[in-house]
C-alpha cells in the first residue's frame, strides 16, 4: 500500500513541470537514458558513461585515487566548518584552536577529522603516484594527466604546509620559520619570495593571514580546477589504467 | 580602396591584412595589460609598513658587561657578551642553519640550537653542524657615558670587539 503510494509520489514528482525543466530525459530504464544521466549533468559528465567491470575491482587500482579524492572532499567539508570558529589573528588563532578542541561541540572531532584526512590525502596521493608508475599508467595517451597529477601533488603539499601554520602553536611557528628559510635559499627569487610569502621579514601576523588566505581560498580553487581536469582526462583517455594486460607481450619488454 | 592606398604609401605591408594588424594590436594590448596587472599585484602584495621590532635597541651600560658575561635579549634575538680583555660585542641568536632561536647553555659554555643540533662557541664560530656559517656579529655603539646601542640590522666583521 505504502509502496504504491511512494511510487505514485515519485511518478508525480517526475512528471511535474519543475522536475522536467531540470532533468530532461526519462527515467534511467534504457541505455540511452542511462547515458543521458551522465551526459546532461555538469557534475557527472566528467565521468565516463560506461566502465569495464574489472576496472572497479580493488586490486585493479587499489582505489588510491578514489581514497585521495574522498579525503579531499572530507577536507573541504570539515575545513569550511572549522572556519566558522577560527580567526586568523595573533593570539586569537591559538585560542580558537584550543576552543575548538575543548569547548565547541564536536569541535575536536571535526578538527581531528580534518587533520587525519590531510595526512591520508598526502599519503594516498603518494601511493597513487607510485601505483600509476608501476602500472605504467603514465604512458601515452596519459602523459598529460601525469603532469596534471604532479601539479595536484604539489598543490596538496602546499595546502598541507599552509594549514600547518594556522594553529599558531610552537610547532607551527618553527615549522614555518624553517620552511620559509629553506625557500629563502632559492637562487635570486628566494629572498623576495620569502618576504612576499610572509608579508614581512619574520613569521608574524601578516604571515598567518597570508597563509590563511592561501590555505582557504587560493590553493583550494586551484586544486578544484586541476582536479576537474584530472578526472575529466581519465574519461578522455579511456578510463582508469590498471596493470598492463600482459607485460611480456608488450613491445620493448625484456 | 583605402587598403590599397595605405599599401601604396607603405603604411601597410603586402603580407599583413588589416585584420592581422588589428589582431596584433589587440593581442599586444592584452599582453601589456596582463604584465601591468601582474606587476600591480606583486606591488600590492608587498607590505609598505611592517609592525616588526625595531632593529636598534639599548643594551645597558658597558660597565654591566665584565669579561665572560652573556646576556640574551629575547625580543631582539641577540646575545650581548663581555669580551676577554674588556669590551663588548653582540651576536645574533638566529641560527644560520634554518632560522631557529639558539640558547646559551651556561653549564657547557656553548650556544646551542634546539631544532637541528647546531652548536656555536661564544664568538659565534660553528662547533658542531649542520649550521653552515658562524653567528653574525652585530654592530654595537657606545656613547660617552658607555650606554650601548645595538643594531640587529647591521653586521660587522667577525671578532671586532667594541672597546672604549
Amino acid at each position: 500500500m505504502s509502496g504504491t503510494a511512494l511510487a505514485n509520489l515519485a511518478d508525480w514528482i517526475r512528471d511535474s513541470s519543475v522536475y522536467r525543466s531540470i532533468v530532461r530525459h526519462g527515467s534511467a530504464d534504457t541505455n540511452r537514458n542511462r547515458s543521458l544521466v551522465i551526459f546532461e549533468n555538469l557534475f557527472l559528465h566528467v565521468h565516463p558513461v560506461k566502465v569495464r567491470e574489472k576496472t572497479l575491482r580493488f586490486t585493479h587500482t587499489f582505489w588510491l585515487g578514489g581514497i585521495t579524492l574522498v579525503s579531499s572532499i572530507i577536507l573541504f567539508a570539515t575545513g569550511i566548518l572549522l572556519m566558522f570558529y577560527y580567526h586568523p589573528s595573533v593570539p586569537q588563532a591559538y585560542i580558537d584552536m584550543k576552543e575548538l578542541q575543548f569547548v565547541v561541540d564536536n569541535g575536536v572531532w571535526l578538527r581531528n577529522l580534518h587533520r587525519w584526512s590531510a595526512h591520508l590525502m598526502v599519503f594516498g596521493s603518494f601511493l597513487h603516484l607510485i601505483r600509476v608508475f608501476y602500472h605504467r599508467a603514465y604512458r601515452p595517451p596519459r602523459q598529460f594527466n601525469w603532469v596534471i597529477g604532479v601539479v595536484l601533488l604539489l598543490l596538496t603539499l602546499l595546502l598541507s604546509y599552509t594549514g600547518y601554520l594556522l594553529p599558531w602553536d610552537q610547532l607551527a611557528f618553527w615549522g614555518v620559520s624553517v620552511g620559509t628559510n629553506m625557500a629563502k635559499e632559492a637562487p635570486l627569487i628566494g629572498k623576495p619570495l620569502r618576504f612576499l610569502l610572509l608579508g614581512g621579514n619574520i613569521v608574524s601576523e601578516n604571515a598567518l593571514l597570508r597563509f590563511y588566505v592561501l590555505h582557504c581560498v587560493v590553493l583550494p580553487v586551484a586544486f578544484i580546477l586541476f582536479l576537474s581536469v584530472h578526472i575529466w582526462r581519465i574519461r578522455k583517455d579511456g578510463g582508469v589504467q590498471g596493470p598492463p594486460e600482459d607485460p611480456s607481450a608488450e613491445k620493448g619488454a625484456p | 580602396m583605402p587598403e590599397d592606398r595605405a599599401k601604396s604609401r607603405g603604411l601597410l605591408s603586402e603580407e599583413e591584412t588589416r585584420r592581422d594588424f588589428l589582431t596584433r594590436i589587440g593581442v599586444g594590448a592584452c599582453v601589456v595589460t596582463g604584465v601591468g596587472a601582474a606587476f600591480t599585484l606583486l606591488d600590492y602584495m608587498e607590505p609598505k609598513v611592517l609592525f616588526e621590532p625595531p632593529t636598534l635597541f639599548r643594551a645597558g651600560n658597558l660597565n654591566d658587561f665584565p669579561e665572560g658575561t652573556v646576556r640574551f635579549n629575547e625580543e631582539q634575538k641577540t646575545y650581548i657578551l663581555g669580551a676577554a680583555g674588556g669590551g663588548v660585542y653582540a651576536l645574533s641568536a638566529v641560527c644560520t642553519h634554518l632560522g631557529c632561536i639558539t640558547r646559551y647553555l651556561s653549564s657547557e659554555g656553548v650556544i646551542a640550537c634546539p631544532c637541528h643540533g647546531s652548536r656555536f662557541d661564544l664568538e659565534g664560530n660553528v662547533v658542531h653542524g649542520p649550521a653552515p656559517h658562524p653567528l653574525p656579529w652585530l654592530e654595537v655603539k657606545a656613547d660617552a657615558s658607555g650606554n650601548l646601542l645595538v643594531d640587529t640590522g647591521r653586521t660587522i666583521p667577525h671578532g671586532k670587539v667594541l672597546k672604549v
